[in-house]
């Protein structure tokens, strides 16, 4: 019987290996990277029968093909995109599919998605590649953890999850769910923001700039280490116009403002300190959506009021 | 009691604010050694807020002026087991220049949590006791042959070889971290050794660079672009994933160099 593991045919624009990252080593400089969408890592993972935190595929708008080299369940997650196979008997299989098996040969091949950005897939038994530092997430910032995977690459895929596979998950993408099939109809994201530690270096209007309706438009150069957004500058207080800030250390969701007033919204290849004021943290639960947005798409960000907890 | 300021990073972080780095360091040392005496249970889950509305509505309207300090509102004795058992929240630990940030597993109790930091912070800081000098010590073998060292030695206005004996003289320690993997910002130079960074920083600056700038020393761990002055170059390892404690300097590290050939 061959080994359980898949070969990289083609790795699309950029396919990482992640799985929910790298806690505790924040105080020697590495991040904690990790899916940027943990939630839709988790939907995958679940419909396979995986622990959440199972090492899968953060594919970077669609396009990436892989064989298996022994019979493997797989399940896609977060960005929606059209889905083939092609059985190493020949046959080609087209369809909005969320779980597939795969048999020995058979080729996964993702789409490209219409909207939102990463999709995640997740194979029976998890990525098996060598853990660094506890965990197998990809962190681009730091270098540590896999290189983006590569035609040729392969992965080497963990023992089968115990128990049958999962009965009643819904086989295709329901669409309710955040990783619906694109709809025309769905509003402007909105990322809710609590107010940030150094919010008094801005001027008292500032939330009406960084939540006017407008929104902002989200930057070319965003990447996994931030969202840059390009809209109304965010002006200082006279007292802090040209006042640096001694590092700090930093959180996904950060919204920081350097002098030139643009916000750069942190993701989670986020520097572990910085050094320009964070007017505003987006929400945790919203940070997956932060993770959807692409280059050109409209964000809106609004004021949440802390819950006290 | 020294009152320390404990605010809200989002709704997963705190961020202690201190004074400088010498309280940076006595505060980080205190919140590890309370993380690591404290229950390893898991953190308690918690419900809605139980806090009485008048009080989360004085806490909003603080926010809105940006003074959103967590307010003070210990409840003596009833929540003392929740106060231990908080600590198991904390996954990350920042220190840096003036905070320390606590970064928490979801739904920790941050105020439970900002309550206990509070007090075990006030603690290291109204302490009369010495920082810790039982911290391990680090002697790094420096070759001395940086490009930097007769533009800093005329800036200074020192010889080259004076400028050598003062950076090996002095035993530094590691304030934070940051930057990359294992890089740590080495406080306790000398004073006469104050320059500023690079108006351009290097594209390239070698892996094992020994460098100052502004109030610190560094040895970068890895090739990197660079602002730093470049005074000589370390062959220590500073950052292996294989190793069980992958930076060699962690902070409160005491570092010596040490000139080498």
């Amino acid at each position: 019987m061959t080994a359980r593991a898949v070969a990289v045919v083609d790795p699309g624009l950029l396919t990482l290996v992640q799985d929910l990252g790298r806690p505790g080593w924040a105080h020697v400089g590495v991040g904690r990277a990790g899916a940027a969408d943990a939630a839709a890592l988790r939907r995958a993972n679940r419909a396979v029968g995986n622990d959440d935190g199972a090492a899968g595929l953060e594919v970077l708008l669609g396009g990436l093909r892989v064989r298996a080299l022994a019979a493997v369940d797989v399940a896609l997650a977060g960005a929606y995109v059209a889905v083939t196979v092609e059985r190493a008997g020949g046959a080609v299989e087209r369809d909005g599919a969320r779980r597939v098996r795969l048999g020995a040969g058979d080729v996964l091949a993702l789409g490209r998605p219409e909207r939102g950005l990463r999709t995640y897939v997740a194979f029976a038994g998890g990525l098996a590649v060598e853990p660094v530092l506890g965990s197998r997430a990809s962190d681009r910032l730091g270098g540590i953890g896999p290189a983006p995977v590569a035609a040729g690459d392969v992965l080497p895929v963990g023992p089968p999850p115990p128990g049958p596979p999962p009965a009643g998950l819904p086989p295709t993408w329901p669409a309710d769910e955040p990783d619906a099939p694109a709809d025309d109809q769905r509003d402007v994201p909105v990322l809710r923001v609590e107010i940030g530690p150094h919010a008094h270096w801005f001027t008292p209007r500032w939330p009406g700039v960084l939540c006017a309706p407008e929104g902002y438009v989200v930057a070319p150069s965003s990447d996994r280490v931030a969202v840059r957004l390009d809209g109304p500058q965010i002006p200082r207080t006279a007292q802090a116009l040209g006042r640096e800030l001694a590092p700090v250390g930093l959180v996904p969701g950060a919204v920081q403002v350097p002098p030139d007033g643009r916000p750069v919204v942190f993701g989670v290849d986020h520097p572990v300190t910085g050094g320009y004021p964070v007017l505003a943290v987006v929400r945790s639960s919203d940070l997956d959506l932060l993770a959807q947005v692409r280059p050109g798409d409209v964000v809106r960000l609004a004021l949440a009021l802390s819950t006290g907890r | 009691m020294t009152s320390v300021r404990v605010r809200r990073f989002g709704d997963a972080a705190l961020l202690v604010e201190l004074p400088d780095l010498a309280a940076v360091r006595r505060v980080d040392d205190a919140l590890r050694a309370a993380r690591a005496t404290s229950p390893t249970d898991p953190p308690p889950l918690t419900g809605p807020s139980d806090e009485p509305s008048s009080r989360s509505r004085a806490f909003l309207v603080k926010s809105c002026r940006g003074t959103h300090d967590l307010a003070s509102d210990a409840r003596p004795g009833a929540r003392a087991a929740t106060e231990r058992a908080v600590w198991a929240g904390v996954e990350d630990q920042v220190p840096a220049a003036e905070s320390v940030l606590l970064r928490v597993r979801a739904g920790t109790d941050l105020r439970a949590l900002a309550r206990a930091v509070r007090q075990v912070a006030a603690d290291a800081l109204d302490s009369d006791d010495a920082p810790a000098t039982d911290r391990p010590l680090v002697v790094l073998p420096v070759t001395y042959d940086g490009p930097d060292l007769d533009d800093v030695a005329a800036a200074t206005g020192l010889t080259v070889d004076a400028l050598v004996a003062r950076h090996a003289a002095a035993t530094y320690t590691v304030a934070f971290g940051g930057f990359m993997p294992g890089f740590a910002y080495l406080v306790g130079l000398d004073p006469a050794l104050v320059v500023p960074r690079l108006a351009t920083p290097r594209p390239r600056v070698p892996a094992g660079a020994v460098a100052i700038a502004d109030r610190f020393t560094a040895v970068y761990p890895a090739a990197t672009p660079g602002g730093w002055r470049l005074l000589g170059s370390c062959p220590t390892s500073l950052f292996d994933v294989a190793r069980d404690e992958p930076a060699l300097l962690t902070p409160g590290t005491r570092v010596r160099f040490e000139v080498a050939g």
